[in-house]
């Protein structure tokens, strides 16, 4: 029998998976910063290549700043799931009472939380550093906002297909990049069209657009492509 | 294949089981409260019926007919590779099987009738090395429920972790990992244990635990599976066995 309370649905499921992933980026904070100090040396690195031209600098800045943040993802993003299968976790998970799709979507959800978040953070600053004007510096991070959970949804049925093959990090990326080209087309333009004074909503809508159906989807593919990796 | 299910074999006893009548005292393991079934009423807790398994096209075990009922335990034998595993990760539903079928409480196995009746020990513990052993506990227990009148805490004491709640995983041993395992399927409120190898790993103290866990669980109505390579150890309950042998 049950202890009363403690039967398990989406939101207790969430909360469990919530705290237990929070504390586990809390134990091993080096490891989590890792992405946000990559976008940071990628930055500080082209800045210091292209010279002290502003105007060259700020004529780049956002394809250099949609770049990092997308490569800095990719550092996590093998990660996602493979600790979770090496020690068993995934098969608790497929035997859990909540849907598969669900606990991936929370997952997914948490690190984009504990990645791209903090990146998006810092993108002010790196902006600066770039010389971006700072008219443009809002469609970017909406941009981001919108643009890095959808890569983070994507990535996660990558990870998931790759989840049983070990030293797959190249693989990941081999897989994942050819799918960001969309996000960073409409990311970057977004601001580009900023830039040239035309209206950036299309391509913010299309990002949210994608967003929503990735939402929909993407926990899907990424819960059948576990089930697979597992087999 | 040549299988053989023999019935009515009682595993040897290496526990004395103490059983406690209402009490859930540390290191104490009393019988869980799942009222039991009346034996002629209901159809077994799981039925596999033709389940065969192939890897590669190549066969690893099947096709096997046996049935567990409430209260009983099968003890499945055999040697490596001879599908032990991969038998109940088919059962478990963690992989399908390439012919058959499994019931599960009289009705075909889903995802939701084994999240119900499933509580599945594999090789792999299911711990985060990087959390203590409650935290792990308590997470699991968010994902997949806990039994009544049981907590994180009383069942470390009952695999014999008291103390170390606050410990993290990488620095428990081989044998302290997998009786947290264990404390994560004692805290279960499934059923049916699916118990891959429990034994591994475990000393001869560990291993009476694990039969005076299986035992008190199917006193209070449940039913297991459990894999091992020989017959040192089984539970010391109403035993029949499974005899797996490799190759096609």
């Amino acid at each position: 029998m049950i202890a009363p309370g403690t039967e398990p649905g989406l939101w207790r499921s969430a909360r469990a998976l919530a705290v237990r992933d929070l504390r586990l980026v809390w134990r091993r904070r080096g490891d989590a910063l890792q992405p946000v100090l990559f976008a940071v040396l990628v930055v500080v690195l082209f800045a210091l290549a292209q010279g002290r031209d502003p105007q060259r600098l700020a004529a780049t800045a956002v394809p250099v700043l949609w770049l990092a943040v997308l490569l800095a993802g990719q550092l996590a993003l093998d990660s996602l799931f493979r600790s979770d299968a090496e020690d068993g976790s995934l098969e608790q998970w497929l035997l859990a009472p909540v849907p598969l799709p669900w606990l991936v979507l929370v997952r997914v959800a948490l690190h984009w939380l504990t990645t791209a978040v903090p990146l998006i953070v810092v993108t002010p600053l790196l902006a600066e550093m770039l010389h971006l004007p700072r008219d443009q510096l809002p469609v970017l991070l909406a941009s981001l906002l919108l643009g890095t959970p959808l890569l983070s949804l994507i990535g996660g049925v990558v990870a998931a297909l790759t989840v049983g093959i070990r030293r797959s990090g190249i693989l990941v990326a081999l897989l994942s990049l050819p799918l960001y080209v969309p996000v960073l087309v409409f990311g970057a333009g977004s601001v580009a069209a900023a830039a040239r004074g035309q209206d950036p909503v299309g391509a913010l809508l299309l990002l949210a657009a994608g967003l929503v159906v990735a939402l929909v989807l993407a926990p899907l593919a990424t819960a059948a492509a576990i089930r697979i990796s597992l087999d | 294949m040549p299988v053989s299910v023999t019935t009515g074999l009682p595993g040897r006893a290496l526990a004395s089981v103490r059983r406690p009548p209402t009490a859930h005292g540390p290191g104490t393991i009393a019988a869980c409260s799942r009222p039991k079934p009346a034996p002629l009423s209901i159809p077994p807790l799981l039925a596999a019926h033709g389940v065969a398994f192939t890897r590669n096209d190549a066969p690893v075990f099947g096709p096997l007919d046996f049935h567990v009922d409430a209260g009983e335990a099968l003890l499945v034998q055999g040697g490596n590779g001879a599908g032990k595993t991969s038998l109940l990760r088919v059962l478990a539903g963690l992989v399908p099987p390439a012919a058959g079928h499994v019931e599960i409480d009289g009705r075909a196995a889903g995802p939701a009738g084994r999240a119900r009746y499933v509580a599945y020990l594999g090789h792999q513990p299911a711990l985060k090395p990087d959390l203590d052993a409650l935290e792990n506990l308590h997470f699991l227990c968010g994902l997949q429920g806990r039994r009544a009148r049981q907590m994180p805490g009383s069942a470390l004491a009952v695999v014999g972790l008291a103390g170390y709640e606050d410990t993290l995983v990488r620095q428990l041993s081989a044998g302290q990992k997998r009786r947290l395992a264990l404390a994560r399927i004692w805290l279960s409120p499934a059923p049916l244990w699916l118990l891959d190898e429990p034994y591994a790993n475990l000393d001869l103290e560990g291993i009476n635990l694990v039969n005076r866990m299986i035992s008190a669980h199917l006193r209070g109505g449940g039913a297991a599976l459990v894999t091992t390579h020989g017959a040192y150890a089984a539970p010391p309950v109403r035993t029949r066995q499974l005899q797996l042998e490799a190759g096609a």
